[in-house]
């Protein structure tokens, strides 16, 4: 039987640990790529557009992560495409995050004042105009803070990739648990390496939202 | 490939997805009351006057908000029997979620305790009121008041991540949705309902705990 140091733990854990992060950043990227026309149509003004997304946003919110996880890994094989855990898993996360992304960013988007969509508007910019260069670069200030607060929840939520067979940190994790039976260091390691990934994202974002209060308060 | 949803093969496993749902009732509702009561504890601490208390509580809020559920779960299921501390699955979920919740609502209710203005603590005082009865009546119930719709969605949040709590064997909904679909093979339409029955659970839940602020609080409304 092969021994494990407390080294080699840490150094298999820390491989794994890359894919935690590569998945993190396609869910990260891709929630905030399908998330903008969410929040176009859920900003548009008009029920018919907003509605879906409505819906789409309380379904991904009010449903746990792993549902989703399993709905989409269960769901693309039974629509006869054959899909490999990190693919399910990068699809399921990125509808995840463009969900939570199109309610925060409406939430900026709307304490823009309607003022300035008028003047937008009195300036003859239609809607995309007045979105586009009034209302958004005034939205965006407001939406770095929360928006990297909750790549947090993104960076935790790929754990759950683990349970679909995806071998990222938290699977790597089990499986070294498996053969060393040394739960206690290994889950500690795995705990240690996860915060590691998020604690200066949510340092970074309570510093953002400190820095966007004085510039207010100012 | 011809596509075929078949939910009538969900139906003799109509008790197995009711009792999943009762645990997850059951832990939602359990962590809930145990979490928010570590918060007010965790939130006093981190007020308090001794700096290693102070230091105490922010490590665990840090800890705990940094790192992912699942893992703190496999960690208190798996890791701390290697102490001689051997739990049942459900309790390593109880406790597991009660741990996250308390580091969630430790952040909320500071932020309550600190809406309260120190001119009502100091009136409640002038009137003859004991410190902790300027606490429990003067300064808790108003912080409530302030956080409730955070804390309320944070208590939905913390029933919809019960989900993985499966992974340890721990008899919830999810865990009635794998049962079943190991059983007929109809993984999709197992995860449907299981997740359609989360979806109104959060809907239940959150209409439920909007009632009972609008009771709790029912002076707020009608001082205004």
């Amino acid at each position: 039987m092969v021994e494990f140091s407390t080294w080699d733990i840490l150094e298999n854990l820390l491989l794994a640990a890359r894919w935690t992060v590569l998945l993190s950043l396609v869910a990260f990227a891709g929630g905030i790529v399908v998330g903008l026309p969410l929040l176009v149509l859920r900003v548009s003004g008009r029920a018919w557009l907003a509605w879906p997304v409505r819906v789409y946003v309380d379904f991904f919110q009010g449903t746990p992560l792993l549902m989703q996880l399993f709905l989409v890994f269960f769901g693309l094989g039974l629509l006869g495409v054959e899909v490999a855990p990190w693919a399910a898993a990068g699809i399921a996360l990125t509808l995840f995050t463009s969900a939570f992304c199109a309610e925060i960013w409406r939430g900026c988007v709307e304490s823009i004042p309607r003022g300035q969509w008028a003047a937008g508007a009195s300036l003859g910019l239609g809607f995309g105009g007045q979105l586009r260069y009034v209302v958004l670069p005034q939205a965006l200030r407001h939406a770095v803070a929360p928006t990297v607060g909750f790549s947090v929840q993104v960076v935790k939520g790929t754990a759950l990739a683990s349970i679909i067979g995806f071998v990222e940190v938290t699977k790597a994790g089990t499986m070294i648990t498996n053969a060393t039976f040394r739960p206690f260091l290994v889950y500690g390691c795995v705990a240690l390496i996860y915060f590691v990934l998020c604690f200066p994202l949510s340092a970074a974002a309570r510093a953002l939202e400190r820095r966007l209060k004085r510039a207010y308060s100012s | 490939m011809k596509i075929a949803l078949d939910f009538g093969e969900l139906a003799p496993y109509a008790g197995v997805f009711a009792r999943g749902l009762w645990l997850t009732v059951q832990l939602a509702a359990v962590a809930s009351v145990l979490g928010v009561a570590l918060g007010v504890l965790g939130a006093l601490a981190r007020g308090a006057a001794h700096p290693l208390l102070r230091l105490a509580a922010g490590a665990y809020v840090e800890l705990v908000r940094n790192t992912p559920f699942l893992v703190q779960l496999f960690f208190v299921f798996f890791g701390l029997p290697a102490f001689g501390v051997k739990l049942s699955a459900e309790f390593a979920a109880f406790l597991a979620l009660t741990l996250n919740l308390g580091a969630y609502a430790t952040e909320i209710v500071r932020a309550g305790l600190e809406s309260v203005s120190r001119g009502q603590r100091m009136a409640a005082a002038s009137l003859g009121l004991r410190p902790a009865q300027v606490f429990a009546h003067v300064v808790l119930k108003p912080a409530f008041a302030s956080i409730w719709p955070g804390l309320a969605s944070q208590l939905v949040l913390i029933m919809l991540g019960s989900a993985v709590v499966s992974q340890i064997a721990a008899e919830d909904l999810s865990y009635a949705a794998n049962f079943v679909q190991s059983r007929n093979f109809r993984a999709f339409e197992s995860y449907i309902a299981a997740t359609l029955l989360y979806l109104a659970l959060a809907v239940a839940m959150r209409q439920a705990l909007v009632a009972l602020g609008r009771r709790l609080f029912a002076w707020k409304a009608a001082g205004r």
